[in-house]
């Protein structure tokens, strides 16, 4: 059985890079600085566990947890 | 003007290691080498050249840099010879700024550079490069450089500021003239300074009477934290630096992805074969060429990376070399146009990320699918040659490509 995921940004570390943004639309959106924050709770919904990983390998900022629950 | 300002010529390197010059030919050719072994001899290496200065050569200590603005100060982000006085006037906020003056100056300019903002702005971005292609595509040889990647960054910040695009080429020559000459020649930084001062604040004053729907008007009518309008000079340094950091840095960007498919025939086929891929492609090739190496001042005694550094010296924060890091990145040296986990520095870290990444990364992207869709055969002439900037952006200036297929 799959661990659900939840992905959370830290918003310290946030500099509005918006990788996550462009490589999971389903998890991130941006406010209007561009700096991005997880949509709703940060639950990843199944199928998607793939981009929350990717998304946080890409952060230059390293400002993305991905949380196995 | 004094024979202070005269240009100096440096002395050739032979010791890179404790005699390295960011504006040597050697490093302007094939800097590649260069990091490489700099970074094998010490994470922090120092040139008594532009009256003192280290050089950061792995990821982690660029990045220990570009997080800590307490000890490193963006007062001055270009290594000289000289040293200019700091004044309002040559400021340019915010990416001369230090906390706490930096964040509102920063805040002011992110709206209008979302990735949202920047969606309504590709149609116009995707034209100017048919237009220009429309312009050589019948041709057998093309400098790639001097009539594509040099006009799609120009031609879109002059459309976003809502100034002339035919005023191109007066923009591209005060860039050269601050970012290439000003490094020696201290006096052509300061008349560029002038120039662009003048330009702008002639359309500043037209706006006073006549606002307009542009980036111009946008920071007329901003308000700082306290509910003020910026000042004239406010403005005016913000609109010198959008012009000067939107043109020549992705026109190299842009060049030097070209430059690479030119002589890569596998990327370029992947790229037309899987046009899906060209977002993930322009990340790794920002990372393999990052045009940018930026700058800080020392101000406060401290260590990076085990390697004590001391004020007065200033910091040459080479993005380019820290994304070349075998460390942090796997086979650092070969462009890997799928690579999946890429947390390249090409637009800085920290606070200082460039305010404009989202507009280089979509001009990169429509310039790169126009491209490859309308000339999907083009390789380097090997008549010709090609030259980088020198400098603080890095970039191909002459970029002689053949079109169509090789016989």
């Amino acid at each position: 059985m799959a661990e659900r995921l939840k992905v959370h940004v830290d918003p310290d570390k946030c500099q509005g890079h918006a990788r996550c943004n462009a490589l999971a639309p389903e998890l991130f959106e941006l406010d209007e600085y561009g700096n991005a924050h997880e949509t709703g709770d940060g639950s990843v919904p199944p199928g998607l566990e793939d981009k929350a990983w990717l998304a946080k390998s890409n952060c230059p900022e390293i400002a993305i947890d991905v949380i196995e629950e | 003007m004094s024979d202070v300002n005269q240009p100096a010529a440096h002395p050739p390197v032979t010791d890179w290691v404790h005699d390295f010059d960011h504006t040597d030919p050697q490093w302007t050719e094939n800097p590649f080498p260069i990091w490489d072994e700099l970074r094998a001899a010490s994470p922090v290496v120092h040139t008594q050249r532009f009256l003192g200065c280290y050089l950061p050569t792995t990821y982690e200590a660029v990045r220990e840099i570009a997080n800590d603005t307490e000890h490193f100060s963006s007062r001055r982000i270009i290594v000289r010879d000289v040293r200019p006085e700091i004044t309002s006037k040559n400021a340019a906020p915010p990416i001369t700024s230090d906390p706490p003056v930096h964040k509102p100056a920063k805040q002011l300019l992110l709206p209008p550079f979302t990735p949202d903002a920047m969606k309504k702005l590709e149609p116009r971005v995707r034209a100017i490069c048919n237009e220009l292609i429309d312009d050589f595509i019948a041709e057998k040889s093309v400098d790639a450089a001097a009539r594509y990647t040099k006009h799609i960054p120009v031609r879109a910040i002059a459309h976003m500021l809502g100034i002339p695009e035919s005023d191109s080429e007066l923009f591209i020559n005060w860039i050269h003239m601050i970012l290439e000459l000003g490094i020696t020649d201290e006096s052509k930084l300061l008349q560029a300074v002038q120039e662009m001062s003048a330009y702008f604040s002639g359309h500043i004053e037209a706006r006073k009477n006549k606002p307009t729907d542009d980036l111009i008007s946008y920071l007329m009518n901003a308000r700082d934290k306290d509910g003020n309008p910026l000042e004239d000079t406010h403005v005016l340094g913000s609109l010198r630096l959008l012009l000067i950091a939107g043109i020549d840095t992705t026109w190299s960007a842009i060049g030097s992805s070209l430059w690479h498919l030119a002589k890569t025939p596998a990327d370029r086929e992947r790229l037309i074969a899987e046009p899906g891929l060209i977002p993930t492609a322009v990340e790794e090739l920002l990372r393999a060429y990052s045009p940018v190496t930026m700058a800080r001042e020392v101000v406060k005694e401290t260590t990076i990376s085990g390697c004590p550094v001391k004020p007065g010296n200033m910091v040459l924060l080479s993005f380019p070399a820290a994304n070349r890091d075998p460390k942090m990145f796997p086979d650092a040296d070969k462009v890997v146009i799928d690579r999946r986990e890429n947390r390249h520095a090409a637009f800085g870290l920290g606070i200082h990320r460039c305010v404009g990444s989202n507009l280089a990364r979509m001009e990169m992207q429509v310039a790169l699918e126009e491209w490859l869709k309308r000339i999907p055969d083009f390789r380097l002439d090997p008549a010709g040659t090609v030259t980088w900037s020198q400098g603080t952006v890095r970039g191909p200036r002459q970029l002689p490509f053949l079109l169509g297929k090789a016989m």
